[in-house]
């Protein structure tokens, strides 16, 4: 029984999870805040002006971060989504549905932050371009996601009937993401890339970085928080929940 | 650093209401989202607590009346 796979199949039950997601929430919060704080100081106080856009470029320390999480998000809420499926793990359905409104809020923090970008850059809050409209498809897909699932009482059938369209909606990112290459777009293609070195001053890309990596913490953070309260709420009549009970209603031992 | 004065930092070279707009909306939705979830998990744990207290006290009484029937039969 000391084989190491068998603890990582431990914390794939809820009972495991739910104490072990408690304790490591405080971290990722910490370390949302150490990375936010380090990416704005470098974003907003150091980072020098851009040639062509002035001031108003500074918008991307906050942009970029909340687009590349819409998408991670959703890749990541697809991947539980088909684990569930294909296996039946109870946590994996959760695990989905605790990250679709988080990853709904960057698409629309992506979206809201562009038009504010493109109205003094481009002089319009939106165009229907490819970028632009495929990234509102995503947060139409997060809107469908969570409204199927709260549409259907049985939490085991919404997280199949859910599970269906994440994956479907799975082909929406490739195509954010390619949108500047595959289409003639208003949109700037992407500043940071695998294949090539980055276009932009190191200082900013520094920026870049640690506010994106904020949000990654941020985003782990709330998704645990949200995971802990589907958790309660889905195993209420088990008895780890009611032992959990137990010990709040009665914390010295009780009767 | 970069800025030579607040007010100038403020202004953002003419782009402020675009720049602290965006910063503004996505700090109240990062501190909203947060608060709303722990708001939600305090009240969902003291329904729970609510109904497990109620359960208990009804077994209570269950358990209370099984005793005495059969010391009465």
């Amino acid at each position: 029984m000391s084989n190491k796979q068998i603890n990582w199949f431990k914390f794939a039950s809820p009972q495991a999870f739910y104490p072990l997601a408690g304790r490591m929430i405080p971290w990722f919060w910490g370390l949302a805040a150490v990375f936010g704080i380090a990416g704005l100081y470098i974003g907003f106080l150091v980072a020098p002006t851009d040639a062509q856009q002035g001031e108003g470029y500074r918008i991307i320390f906050l942009h970029v971060p909340a687009s590349w999480m819409s998408m991670f998000i959703y890749l990541v809420m697809a991947f539980w989504a088909g684990l569930g499926l294909a296996f039946n793990f109870r946590l994996s359905g959760m695990m989905a549905s605790a990250l679709a409104p988080t990853g709904a809020l960057f698409a629309f923090l992506s979206l809201w932050t562009g038009a504010l970008w493109g109205k003094p850059m481009w002089g319009a809050w939106w165009v229907w371009d490819a970028r632009l409209t495929s990234e509102l498809i995503l947060l139409f897909l997060y809107v469908g996601f969570i409204a199927l699932q709260s549409a259907i009482d049985d939490p085991r059938r919404a997280d199949k009937a859910g599970a269906i369209l994440a994956l479907v909606g799975v082909v929406n990112v490739p195509i954010i993401y390619f949108s500047v290459k595959w289409w003639n777009t208003l949109h700037q293609g992407s500043s940071v890339s695998l294949t090539k070195s980055p276009s932009m001053a190191m200082t900013m890309l520094w920026g870049m970085l640690l506010c994106a990596l904020a949000c990654w913490m941020y985003a782990i953070a709330v998704a645990l928080m949200r995971v802990r309260t589907i958790m309660l709420e889905r195993e209420r009549h088990t008895d780890w929940v009611r032992a959990e009970l137990r010990e709040l209603c009665e914390p010295a031992g009780g009767e | 650093m970069y800025w030579n004065s607040f007010s100038e930092f403020l202004a953002m070279g003419s782009h402020g209401l675009y720049v602290w707009g965006s910063v503004g909306v996505m700090t109240v939705a990062m501190i909203l989202e947060p608060v709303l979830l722990i708001k939600g998990q305090k009240e969902l744990i003291s329904r729970l607590k609510r109904q497990f207290r109620a359960e208990r006290s009804e077994q209570r009484v269950g358990r209370n009346a099984d005793r005495a029937t059969p010391s009465q039969g």
